[in-house]
Order: C-alpha cells, then structure tokens, then sequence
C-alpha cells in the first residue's frame, strides 16, 4: 500500500531520488569535529527566527505611534507572547554566534578552497542578507537604540560623494527616521527571512555538489570503493543527524538559559535604552549597535574623515566584509586545513581572531583618543591577515596530508 | 580546538559584565520579586505616591492583583484610585497637558523604567534627594541632578536630608562633591524605597516570575533529551570505523 503510493509519487515526483541523494545517500566524511556543528544548527535556528516571527508579526503593529506599546502588549497580554519575543530576540543574537563559528571553521579548514569557491561566496551572500535583516529588525521594537542606531547607519549613506544626501532620503523616505521608515524597514524585515531561507537552500545544493569538507582537508570523494562510495564517508542520515542532533540540545540548552535565566544579557542582547520610546528629540549619551555588529563599526570609527568626508570609514567597513568574497583567491597554500598549514597561518589567525573580538569591544565602547588608536592598529591587523595571505600562504612551511582520514 | 575554547570565552566574558557605565556610585538595590509581601508594599506605595502623575500604562490592575496574590475585590478597595475598572492598565490621574505646564515636562510613563534603569539606580534614585535652594521644588538628586520632580516621598522619609559636601582639588580646580547626607537614609526608608523598586521591577516584566519556573522545567528536560539523544548516537556510531 505504502509502497504503491510512494511509486504513484515517484512516478511524477523524484521524492526518493531526492531523499536519497540529499539524505540518506549523502555522504560526509566521518571525522566532524564540534565545529561542523553549527551549519545544522544555523539552519535551524533561521527556521526559529521566521516561526517566531510571523507569530510576532500576527500582534506587532508597524506604526510610530503603536509599535513601542504594541511590543510590550506581546510581553504582557498575548499568551506565551513574552515567550516568542524573547526567542526571537535570544534567537538573533545565537544566529549571528553560531555563524561567527560557522565562518570561523570554515577559516580554520580551508572550506572556501577549491573546489568550495561558490559554496564560500554564496555563504558570504548569506551573511549579507542576515546583517540587512538583523538591521531592518532592530529598528522596529521602537526604543530609543532602535531610533538613533537606524538613524546613525542610515546616515552612513550620507557619506557616498555627491549622491550621500538624496540617497539616505531615498532610504529613509523620509528626511528622519519616521513612521515611513518604520513601516518599510518592517515589510523588509518581513521578506528578507525568506530571501535567507533561498539563499541557504543554494548554499546546500553547493555543499552537497562538491561535497563537505573536513577538519583534515581530505577530499574523500578521491578515495571511493566499488559502489562508488567515498571510504572515508558515512550516510548523512542516520548517523551525522543523530550527532547533530546531540549537538543541537546542548545548543538548545544554553540557549534556554540565556533565554529563560537573562533575555537582556546583561544588555548586551537587548539594550537597556531600548525600553525608551524612539524619541527623535533626545539624543542617548552613548548609541552603540547590538554586539555583532561592533567590530564593523569599531573599524568605521577607526578611520579619520579625508578631506572632510566620512567616506573613507564607511568604504573600511563595507571592505572588511567585502574582502570575504575574494579570499579563495587570497590563499595561495597548497593544505586546506590549519593542521597541516604551517606557523605563519597558525600566528595571522590567531591574530585575526584577536583583532575581531578586541574590534567588537572598541565598538561598544565611546570614543577616546586611546581607544580610538587601539581600533587602527586592530583594524590593520584584521586588514593585515587577507592583504597579507597571498604572501604568507605561499611561503608557509606546509605538512603533507595524507590520502585518507585515519583520526 | 583549545584555542577555539579560549577565543569563544574571551567573546563571551564582557558579556557577563554589566553593559551601563555612568560615573555615580549606585547602591544595591537587593531586590526578590518572588517576596509576595514586599511586592504588596511596594504596590501601595507607588499607587499611593507615584500614579498621580506617572502612568504605567501597559500594566494592568487585575495581572498585578493576580501575580501579587490579591483577589479583583481587593485589588478594587485597595489599591485603585485612579480607575474602577480592575480590567484597565494604569493611567495617571492627572492629565498629561497639566502636568507638562507645571512640570515643563510630562512625567514618563514607568512601565519599563526598571529595564531603562535599572534597579540599582532606582532605588539609589529614590534615597538620594536632598535640599537645595536653587531647584523650583527645593530639592535635587545625586544620582539624577537637576530633576524635574519633587521629592513625593518626603513625609515617609521624615523631611529633607542636606547633603554633605567634600572639597576636592583637581590639578588646581576645586569641586565640592557630595559625599554623604545629614541625617543619613534611615533603614525603614530604604525598605520603603526597596519594595517601591521592587514592584517597579515586577511591573517591568510581569511574566519574569513564571518565566524562571518555566525555564528550569525546559532546562531538566532538555538534559534528560541530552543524555537519550547521547545514548541513541552511541548505539547507530558502532557501526563506523
């Protein structure tokens, strides 16, 4: 019966052509370490993110005069409301962790080498749109972080030589951040979830074309038995989703500690000046973006304005994302991973890992001259390990890697 | 792997560090939302003191009766003056227009100005007016100067405090600080000023309390599902090589 059925569909639908190529016939190799993880876990916590917020969408109203009381109606009148915002909320900021360390393995192992180029790029692209929809979002709890952080990076855009001033109007629809804002931020903040979901639909065709990579570097599709089966790889399903799913509840737990224990995060995940109303008459003291976005905004501080224009800072903040789409072509080394890259690569990231969390706490802080100077060294020291890589690639002293995985 | 555990303590070390700064020493409030007594007291209070001219308009009478372990009859006879209807939020009993004319600005509502805040500074801010001529109401705060407000709490204080000044010299500037009051904060004060911050902590997130009984049912449960999902990956990974 069962069978029949299933025979009815795969006559006009590859389901099992398609659950055997992806699932249970996708091959991975077998050596994951704890950083392979958080791909699966990224995945899901987007899922999280769209689920939640479409039931906050069901009672946000998007409109100057209501959204502030209509946030705090979800925290208070709507059932388990609290509950959903606060996933939402917790859940934005173990997105942006996770895919640090996502993009930090990705780092440590050569992921982006040849031949995941595309895989890298199309990851990039993801990134991208998950700092646009973070942005839109943050503006529309309507505190006065959101106001006056939406009002700072909107004024970025002021910065592009001659067409700075038309184009953040443009962006804004208006001359400040107002009700217009608010409400497209909202329909862009609503639409890009989905945009992301395609876009990490892409990124797993690429992974599953050219296949995972590994702490190793070992490409096992080199190595394959008479099945034309990679030797080194195990089935997708069961066995990477049941250690996965180990990995997830361990996730899913300190998760549940945040979110249950401190949703503020010591004001690190919500700000304290959030809960103000968005008031355009009154400046904060000292407007700082959320965590993940600080060391971006450390480096656009960083630099001077030149000939009286902030364009310099903003192009080094655009660039310090940007240069992730050329480093396939930075590395010159022949190994993937950094166990068999040599001293010079093991120093230049660990600097650069460094540079990024000292960058992210320079951008939380107000500006002092002293501070502002650490941010320069720091930010040519993130700058040093991409410009750098094409030289220090090549003359590193590299291991060679062996034929198969033994570890 | 190492490196990658210390690069991931050192992102999330600030994190457990308090992310306000601001340069005045703030007391301790020591508040517990779960001491159903002091959230009463609190709730008198601020009806008593505070509604007049604050709102705190996304609290209801009826939520707070029920978190606070008061029936809708008692909530109605003791603690509602500004409304009748136990099913309304908390509206100021004067008008917002009134209050911007006599104050030169309209009170804010105190829904969430424990979240703003606070609680150390709240309650700091409660135990820290004293007397100064030159304010329009006679009084400033250490912790908030130049505020627009009265001091309300005056007659549960017992009269005004002077402050204490201290001479220091900075490189030549001399700036008189405050170091203390005269009589200082007495301690029925402080537990006034404690159960007032209290429920102003409650009425910042009314479902905190149920949120941390949910949140150690969701813990143990994921712990067990840890250890079962541990077991399950064991027993299919023998097969692998």
């Amino acid at each position: 019966m069962l069978k029949n059925f299933l025979g009815w569909i795969d006559e006009r639908f590859p389901a099992t052509e398609t659950w055997e190529k992806h699932i249970s016939k996708y091959y991975a190799p077998k050596n994951f370490n704890f950083l392979y993880f958080f791909g699966f876990i990224a995945t899901l916590v987007l899922v999280n993110q769209i689920l939640t917020g479409v039931w906050l969408a069901m009672n946000y109203k998007p409109d100057a005069d209501l959204a502030f009381a209509s946030v705090e109606y979800i925290m208070r009148d709507v059932d388990m409301g609290w509950l959903l915002r606060y996933m939402h909320s917790t859940g934005a900021s173990f997105f942006f962790i996770v895919i640090y360390l996502h993009m930090f393995r990705g780092l440590l192992y050569g992921s982006y080498q040849r031949p995941r180029e595309l895989l890298w790029i199309i990851g990039v692209v993801i990134y991208l749109a998950m700092m646009a929809t973070a942005f839109f979002g943050y503006l529309l709890p309507w505190g006065q972080m959101s106001f006056w952080g939406a009002q700072v990076i909107v004024n970025l855009f002021g910065a592009v030589p001659f067409v700075g001033d038309d184009l953040s109007v443009w962006v804004r629809g208006d001359f400040v951040i107002s009700d217009v804002t608010l409400n497209r931020f909202f329909a862009f903040h609503f639409l890009l979830p989905f945009v992301l979901a395609a876009l990490v639909f892409v990124h797993l065709v690429a992974l599953h074309f050219v296949g995972s990579n590994n702490p190793e570097g070992i490409e096992i599709k080199k190595n394959k038995d008479e099945n034309g089966i990679p030797k080194d790889g195990i089935a997708f399903f069961p066995y990477i989703v049941v250690k996965d799913l180990v990995a997830f509840i361990g996730f899913a737990f300190v998760f549940a500690a945040v979110l249950f224990f401190a949703p503020e995060m010591g004001g690190y995940f919500i700000e304290a000046p959030n809960f103000v109303p968005a008031n355009p008459m009154v400046t904060p003291a000292h407007i700082a973006p959320v965590w993940y976005f600080t060391p971006f905004y450390a480096i656009l501080r960083a630099i001077p304005p030149m000939f009286g224009s902030q364009f310099p800072g903003v192009l080094a903040m655009f660039g310090a994302i940007a240069v992730f789409f050329v480093l396939p072509w930075l590395d010159r080394s022949p190994v993937k991973s950094i166990r068999y890259k040599g001293p010079l690569f093991k120093i230049a990231i660990f600097i650069f890992a460094i540079s990024f969390i000292v960058l992210g706490w320079l951008g939380m802080q107000p500006v002092s001259p002293g501070k502002t100077l650490a941010a320069q060294i720091f930010t040519a020291l993130y700058f040093a390990f991409f410009i750098l890589m094409p030289w220090y690639s090549k003359i590193d002293k590299t291991k060679s890697v062996p034929e198969r995985i033994t570890k | 792997m190492r490196k990658l555990i210390i690069a991931s303590v050192m992102v999330l070390l600030p994190m457990l560090s308090q992310a306000s700064g601001g340069g005045v020493h703030l007391e301790k409030a020591n508040v517990d939302i779960s001491d159903q007594a002091s959230l009463q007291r609190g709730a008198k209070t601020f009806m008593n003191y505070c509604l007049s001219c604050h709102s705190a308009a996304f609290q209801r009478y009826n939520r707070m009766g029920a978190d606070l372990g008061l029936t809708d009859k008692q909530v109605a006879a003791n603690l509602m003056f500004a409304s009748d209807k136990v099913g309304d939020t908390m509206t100021a009993a004067m008008p917002a227009g009134e209050a911007k004319k006599w104050f030169g600005k309209s009170p804010p509502d105190l829904s969430v100005i424990a979240r703003a805040r606070g609680a150390d500074w709240l309650f700091t801010y409660f135990n820290s007016f004293y007397a100064d001529e030159k304010r329009p109401f006679g009084v400033n705060n250490t912790v908030f100067p130049d505020v627009g407000m009265p001091h309300v709490l005056v007659d549960l204080e017992g009269g005004l405090k002077k402050p204490v000044f201290k001479t220091e010299n900075h490189g030549g500037h001399e700036t008189k600080v405050i170091t203390g009051f005269e009589p200082p904060v007495s301690v029925e004060y402080e537990e006034i000023t404690r159960d007032l911050t209290n429920f102003l902590v409650y009425v910042g997130e009314p479902a905190q309390l149920k949120r941390k009984q949910m949140g150690f049912w969701v813990l143990l449960f994921l712990g067990v599902f840890f250890v079962i999902a541990y077991m399950m990956k064991k027993e299919y990974w023998k097969d692998i090589h």
